[in-house]
């Protein structure tokens, strides 16, 4: 891939977008500059640490801090006792509704521990030596209880009930007894058993997916700092500072215009920082001590405290015409939700079937509490799961059927006017244009040696839009600040400040975009669901179009001519007045130095909430090679084609697609939350969690296909999710195909992979 | 009259069950009052948890959306992101 | 506990702190000496965030005491752009687009240096093995690889 060599030429018309500049952030990142969540630091800051459970599940008989408290140094101790004991209740802040009860109860448990790693309290001492000592003086008194961890083993009568008042929601009967099923969700269309009637051939299988984290490499942290007048302000490392202010207010019961947050730099979230841990803990120990508090997450705390996303179990039956076309599906998905409920498993059952047009099918979904930390969003939340399965199904179906496992996806491909099975009928996607795209490409026809095997698998996320807010001020050396209210995890300040460079006609080095705290922007919905290019690029798109449209109006007014008599062009008005032809243009710099003078500063703000977001397709092709001897898998070569609708900066793009991608292999090879009897976590650290480093990986092919979305002044659509989706059944489809034995458990460590090839 | 349809679960229970039904509405926000009357709790209920698709279209803000006689309204589940 | 008074190079320029007996060479360098571009992920060895260069030698600071560095020559992220120049690998990673979330990027960068010191000339392989203690989460390490190798290459003409 030599993309970065051969700079391809932008769009006709389009001067800035589909180019590669360097980012605006760049210099900051390369030289240890920019400033991280850890990095800001306060005059008398103290340092706030977390005395968690060590058990899966325990009452809390009782917590002695008094020995604590006498420690010299220590500053405030919290428990539950220090905050709302809040009602359950929804409310609209990080990832859709989140219940406040549980979200409060997952920050600080109260009356009982649901998973190792629990909070339980919280101290702030004047070091972290202190901070340490003071946690191992607080006496907590266990009464330790049963656990369960096991999805399935968590539904089944008679386990260990973690909440008393949970009673399953969306069953057709209200249930009498509570258990840990939170809901039961169900997409359904057809006649199913006319679908398996018509069917030649019936394929079912079960999957089953373990739990594993982000893993971004910047753990949680935060400084909070709590005026005596009641106004308080936190700079932390998150995907909003929006959600970030309202579940603060909410946990603590303050008003939210009250609490001032400032991002900073965040190092990496991929949905994990899409709730708040640290942030309502440092707020109410600097209350409490009347000092700026900074909390840090350990590795540890990380990885038993936050994140990661369920383990499933999901079970797929398939019906099929001997030529491919499929008849009927029954999916039925089983996640671990954590301690709350709140699995994926909704967005995990909607888009099993999104890439097929299937007539009948029914998709249940589980959301099922475990004594296991709560979930949080990670990257296409649920769709790797479920198509995990339904393309490992798919796969089987192909080599039953004796069909090309692109053309069994092609035949079956959702295209534009189709229906989804989660409900809109699609427009304007790119899906088979990706499909084409791997089958004609050399990879698909390279031939393969001994132990190799060569995988396909597709994947779909919806992608979002939403409310977002962005202004655009323009300088009086005619260059412009682009303001957004979205942390920038991987790069969408560059997008922003093309989006806007592009409508102004500036060079994009004279647009500078930054990404305010809450009191310097409108509302801004968080960084998430691949929405900020889409939805924060389409506000600041208008207001840039509100600034061009303002210089129009001023230029008018130096000429003395119509505004429609005004062009804007290459960043300069120009005079199209018959009248007054041979006027030299009048540049924005030019326009900018005049000001004052023709109706003050040059500045627009624009919030909306941006509708159309276009769905992400990909597919994927992987080709691995097994060691009969050990089992090791290893990637020799990955394809991956995507419709992006319209790369805004190509090279970001691609980025994006390759990270998921290996994401998405570490999923299927080594990454797995690994439980002891007692429920705790054994591979709380990247030694024993193996995340993919660089020796595991080859090179990642990234194909652009870009069917323009016509809801995006530019044409994009969301590319952050989509891309893991795939990897989990590519990769599983691949070693299948090497091994000739199908692996339906994830991850294919080396154990279970010499396991099955010794059992064949 | 604009003929709504929901394939998930947790909105039948308001609905005993029913997956399709007809509203006399000329808006969304309309639309869901006259459901909300008919199947009480389902407003709050869509309010909170669904997104609305309109002719095959998902509307993130869907209330002022006008319907028309031929309209076909999908409740779907809400969708976030990573 | 009494603390030691250590006397160390960083980036080229005479340094003091004090330290306690169990302060890593990373607190040391982010509390103490407000260089903060050395990151802590783990904390453990394993992700390569807070890699420095200690008398020629590649490390984690997170790994060694800061009582350690007595008397040793330390390089970090601070100090690879020179007299406002950035250091061609910290160029070739802006232009290849080698970085997202940038967390890991300085520790990379270091990681990278030291491997271009000690091998001008590193294949896919060598480089990609060299760079596996340092965990990337956002990039799939395909530009991280192409940048290291491409800064090498530009160095090895500057040097012809």
């Amino acid at each position: 891939m030599s993309d970065v060599i051969d700079r391809p030429p932008a769009r006709a018309g389009l001067k800035v977008i589909g180019t590669r500049p360097v980012r605006p952030d760049g210099a900051d990142k390369v030289t240890g500059r920019a400033a991280f969540g850890a990095d800001f630091a306060l005059p008398g800051m103290l340092v706030g640490k977390v005395k968690r459970s060590p058990h899966a599940h325990a009452r809390i008989l009782s917590i002695d801090t008094r020995r604590a408290r006498a420690l010299a140094g220590v500053k405030a101790i919290v428990t539950a006792a220090d905050f709302p004991d809040l009602a359950s209740e929804e409310y609209e802040a990080g990832e859709g509704a989140a219940n406040l009860r549980d979200l409060s109860q997952n920050c600080m448990a109260r009356g009982k521990a649901l998973y190792d790693g629990h909070a339980v309290a919280a101290v702030a001492a004047t070091s972290a030596a202190v901070a340490d000592a003071a946690l191992s003086l607080i006496t907590v008194d266990y009464e330790v209880l049963p656990h369960v961890i096991d999805v399935e083993a968590a539904m089944a009568p008679g386990a260990p009930l973690l909440h008393a008042h949970l009673f399953t929601q969306g069953l057709e009967e209200t249930p009498q007894a509570p258990s840990n099923i939170a809901a039961r969700n169900e997409l359904t269309r057809g006649d199913l058993a006319e679908g398996f009637a018509a069917a030649d051939v019936v394929l079912e299988g079960r999957y089953v997916t373990a739990a594993v984290h982000q893993g971004y490499i910047e753990p949680h942290a935060c400084v909070a700092a709590f005026a005596s007048d009641g106004q308080s302000q936190v700079w932390s490392s998150s995907q909003g500072q929006f959600m970030v202010r309202t579940f603060c207010a909410k946990l603590l019961g303050l008003n939210a215009s009250d609490i001032r947050v400032t991002p900073s730099e965040i190092g990496g979230g991929f949905g994990g920082k899409t709730t708040v841990y640290l942030e309502p803990l440092a707020l109410a120990l600097s209350r409490q001590a009347g000092a700026p508090v900074k909390m840090v997450m350990t590795r540890d705390e990380v990885f038993r405290a936050t994140g990661p996303t369920s383990g499933a179990v999901v079970t797929v039956k398939l019906g099929a015409t001997s030529d491919g076309r499929i008849t009927a599906a029954e999916v039925e998905l089983k996640y671990q939700a954590g301690a709350f409920p709140g699995s994926p498993v909704v967005p995990g059952s909607m888009t099993a079937l999104a890439c097929y047009d299937v007539p009948n099918f029914r998709i249940t979904g589980w959301d099922v509490v475990t004594n296991s930390p709560k979930v949080a969003a990670y990257r296409a939340p649920g769709a790797p799961i479920s198509a995990f399965a339904v393309e490992s199904a798919m796969d089987e179906l192909a080599l039953k059927l004796g069909i090309d496992p692109i053309a069994l996806r092609e035949k079956n491909a959702v295209r534009d006017g189709v229906k989804a099975a989660y409900g809109p009928t699609f427009r304007n996607i790119g899906y088979v244009e990706t499909l084409e795209a791997i089958r004609d490409h050399p990879h698909y026809q390279a031939p393969l040696g001994r132990n190799q095997g060569r995988g396909f698998a597709v994947g779909f996320w919806f992608n979002i839009g939403g409310e977002s807010s962005a202004a655009v001020h323009v300088g009086e050396d005619g260059s412009a600040t682009v303001v957004t209210g979205n942390p920038d995890v991987g790069g969408s300040r560059a997008s922003m400040a093309m989006m806007a460079a592009e409508v102004l006609g500036l060079p994009v080095e004279k647009v500078r975009p930054i990404v305010a705290d809450t009191a310097s922007i409108g509302f801004s919905m968080l960084t998430g669901g691949s929405r900020t290019t889409f939805a924060t690029g389409m506000a600041v798109t208008q207001a840039a179009q509100k600034i061009v449209a303002d210089l129009k109006r001023r230029a008018a007014s130096i000429w003395d001519v119509p505004v429609e008599n005004v062009d804007w062009l290459d960043g300069a008005a120009v005079c199209l007045d018959p009248a007054k032809a041979g006027l030299p243009p009048l540049t924005l710099a030019g326009l900018a130095a005049r000001s004052a003078k023709t109706g003050g500063p040059i500045t627009a703000e624009v919030s909306l909430t941006a509708q159309g977001a276009g769905p992400g397709f990909a597919a994927h092709l992987c080709d691995v090679e097994v060691d009969p001897e050990t089992g090791h898998v290893t990637i020799l070569r990955y394809t991956a084609a995507q419709d992006v609708g319209r790369a805004i900066h190509p090279a970001y793009v691609e980025g994006q697609i390759q990270g998921g991608v290996a994401q998405g292999i570490g999923w299927a090879l080594n990454e797995e939350y690994v439980f002891d009897a007692e429920g705790r976590m054994e591979n709380a650290g990247f030694l024993d969690y193996r995340m993919p480093v660089a020796s595991d990986l080859p090179m990642i092919e990234a194909i652009l296909i870009e069917v323009a979305n016509p809801r995006h002044p530019f044409g994009a659509k969301g590319v952050g999710e989509a891309p893991i989706v795939p990897p989990l059944a590519a990769v599983a489809n691949a070693v299948r195909r090497a091994i000739d034995v199908r692996m339906t458990e994830l991850p294919l460590s080396p154990p279970k992979v010499r396991a099955a090839i010794d059992a064949r | 009259m604009p003929h709504v349809v929901t394939a998930c679960s947790t909105c039948r229970q308001f609905t005993d069950g029913l997956a399709e039904f007809d509203v006399e509405a000329d808006t969304v926000r309309r639309m869901i009052q006259a459901l909300d009357r008919r199947f009480p709790g389902l407003g709050d209920h869509i309010d909170r948890r669904m997104a609305i698709a309109v002719d095959g279209e998902i509307f993130q803000d869907a209330g002022a959306v006008a319907l028309t006689p031929a309209s076909e309204v999908y409740l779907i589940p809400r969708i976030g992101g990573g | 506990m009494s603390k030691r008074h250590v006397t160390a190079t960083v980036n080229g320029d005479p340094v003091e702190f004090l330290s306690d007996p169990g302060t890593t060479l990373l607190d040391a360098l982010r509390d103490g000496l407000g260089l903060t571009g050395s990151k802590e992920g783990c904390g453990s060895g394993d992700c390569g965030a807070c890699s420095v260069i200690v008398d020629g030698r590649l490390v984690c600071a997170c790994l060694m005491l800061a009582a350690e560095a007595e008397g040793r020559r330390i390089e970090t992220i601070e100090g690879m752009a020179r007299d406002g120049a950035l250091h061609p690998l910290q160029q070739k990673f802006l232009e290849h687009a080698a970085l997202q979330c940038g967390f890991c990027t300085p520790g990379l960068l270091v990681a990278a240096k030291a491997l271009l010191d000690a091998n001008p000339d590193p294949t896919e392989s060598e480089t990609r093995y060299w760079l596996a203690g340092n965990l990337c989460r956002c990039t799939g390490y395909d530009k991280v690889v192409r940048a290291v190798m491409d800064a090498a290459a530009d160095l090895r003409q500057a040097r012809a």
